[in-house]
C-alpha cells in the first residue's frame, strides 16, 4: 500500500477549467474572507429567457465575491460559461458594472479595491439583444472608471474563452492572464464562417483558431500578459501577484498610437502568419517606455 | 418551457440550511434546496424540455422515498437526464446535511 505511483505533475493539479464559476471565484479569495453580493437566493434572474421558453439561472450566469486577495480588498465577478455560454444579459450586466461601481467607491473612500473578472463569455445574450449590448457599454464605462484607482485583472482560464462585446472589454482591463486552453478575439470563429465563408477561417479547423486566439499566441503577440497553466494555484498565484504589482504605468487600451503604427505596418496583400505577429509585435514595450 | 409542481406533504423533518448546486447548461440543471415555509416538502420545476412531466414525478417519487427532509426545492433545468436530477438532488441533500 506504500508503494508511490510514479504520475506525472499534471494529473495531481487542481484543474481551475474544472470549477464552475462561483468555485473558481472562490479559489482565488483568502479563504473565509468572501461573501457572495446577490447570490441564486436573491433570485436576481433573467426576466426576458422565460419568455422566449428558456429556463433561466437564478445569478444570471454571474457571480461576485467580495473579499480579500493575498490581504487586499478585491471583488471578484465570474461568469459562468456553462449557462448560456457566459452571456450578457440585462441582470448578469447589471451585476458586473454595479459590483465594480461599488469598488470604484470603496477605492475613492480609501479602501482600494481590485477587481478580477473572470471572463467565459461569447459576449451579449443575443435573447436579450440592446439590454445586453447596453450592459457591455456600462461594464466598459464601470471598468474606466476603476482603472483610475486600482488594478483590473482579467482571468480567461477557458474552455468557452472570451468574444464579442466582453473581448472588448478585457483589452481594457490591467492585465490579462490566459491559460493554452483559453481563446480571446472579437468575433468567434462559427461567426467569421458564417458571414464570410470557410475560406476565410475554417470554424472546425482546431489548430488553425488557436494558432490565431488561443491563450499562448495572444501572449506571445502582446496582447495578454501571462501563460498559466490550468491549476487554480497557479492561475491563483499569477492573480495575487498582479494584485500585489498594482496599476500598470500605462494601460495597453491607452497605446492607441503604438497600436496604429503596428497596424499601419502590417502588409495585407499576403496571408499575416500568426507567428510573424508573435516576432513583430511582442516587444514587451509599452508606449511611453525607452526602446 | 414547462412549469411542473409537487408537494411531499410526509416530507416533515426540519431543516435547516440552504444548498445550491449545479449549472442550468445543456444537460444539466441548478438545484435551490432551503427549509420549506410550510407543512412538508415542496418542488417546483422550470424546464425547457416540455413533456417530461411523468418521468420528473417519478425522479421525485424516489427521491422523497428515501429522504424526509421539509425542504422547498426550486429546479431551472436545461435538459438533465433522470439519472443527472438525481444526482443533482442527492448533491444538495450532502451540502444541505452537512
Amino acid at each position: 500500500m506504500s508503494t508511490p505511483i510514479a504520475a506525472p505533475a499534471f494529473v495531481n493539479r487542481h484543474s481551475f477549467i474544472e470549477l464552475d464559476a462561483r468555485a473558481r471565484a472562490q479559489s482565488l479569495m483568502d479563504p473565509g474572507s468572501w461573501r457572495e453580493l446577490v447570490g441564486p437566493f436573491d433570485r436576481m434572474e433573467s426576466p426576458w429567457l422565460p419568455l422566449q421558453g428558456i429556463a433561466p439561472q437564478s445569478d444570471d450566469g454571474c457571480v461576485v465575491l467580495k473579499g480579500t486577495i493575498a490581504g487586499a480588498p478585491s471583488v471578484v465577478i465570474a461568469l459562468e460559461g456553462g449557462f448560456q455560454a457566459g452571456s450578457m444579459g440585462e441582470v448578469s450586466g447589471a451585476k458586473m458594472s454595479a459590483a465594480l461601481d461599488l469598488a470604484t467607491q470603496d477605492s475613492q473612500n480609501g479602501k482600494k479595491t481590485t477587481a478580477i473578472l473572470l471572463l467565459e463569455t461569447g459576449g451579449v445574450r443575443l435573447q436579450e439583444a440592446n439590454l445586453g449590448l447596453a450592459a457591455i457599454a456600462e461594464v466598459m464605462a464601470s471598468m474606466l472608471a476603476l482603472r483610475e484607482h486600482a488594478p483590473i485583472i482579467t482571468v480567461i482560464a477557458g474552455t468557452v474563452g472570451c468574444f464579442g462585446g466582453l473581448a472588448l472589454a478585457a483589452g481594457l482591463s490591467s492585465y490579462i492572464v490566459m491559460t493554452r486552453e483559453a481563446r480571446l478575439g472579437m468575433n468567434g470563429p462559427e461567426v467569421i464562417e458564417q458571414e464570410s465563408g470557410i475560406e476565410e477561417f475554417d470554424a472546425s479547423d482546431r489548430g488553425l483558431i488557436w494558432a490565431i486566439n488561443g491563450g499562448e499566441q495572444r501572449v506571445a503577440m502582446g496582447v495578454a500578459d501571462e501563460l498559466v497553466l490550468d491549476d487554480a494555484q497557479k492561475i491563483g498565484a499569477a492573480v495575487q501577484s498582479y494584485v500585489k504589482a498594482g496599476l500598470p504605468q500605462v494601460h495597453r487600451s491607452q497605446q492607441v498610437e503604438l497600436y496604429r503604427r503596428r497596424i499601419a505596418a502590417l502588409d495585407a496583400s499576403a496571408q499575416i502568419d500568426p507567428l510573424m505577429l508573435r516576432q513583430s509585435w511582442n516587444t514587451k514595450t509599452r508606449e511611453g517606455d525607452t526602446r | 418551457m414547462e412549469l411542473l409542481e409537487f408537494d411531499y406533504p410526509s416530507a416533515v423533518r426540519r431543516v435547516t440550511r440552504k444548498a445550491h448546486v449545479g449549472v442550468v447548461g445543456s444537460g444539466d440543471m441548478e438545484v435551490l434546496m432551503e427549509p420549506a415555509e410550510q407543512h412538508g416538502a415542496h418542488v417546483s420545476i422550470r424546464t425547457s424540455v416540455n413533456g417530461f412531466g411523468g418521468i420528473w414525478k417519478a425522479v421525485l417519487d424516489r427521491f422523497f422515498a428515501r429522504y424526509d427532509g421539509a425542504v422547498r426545492i426550486h429546479i431551472n433545468d436545461a435538459g438533465a437526464t433522470p439519472g443527472s436530477v438525481m444526482l443533482r438532488l442527492e448533491q444538495a441533500v450532502e451540502v444541505i446535511e452537512r
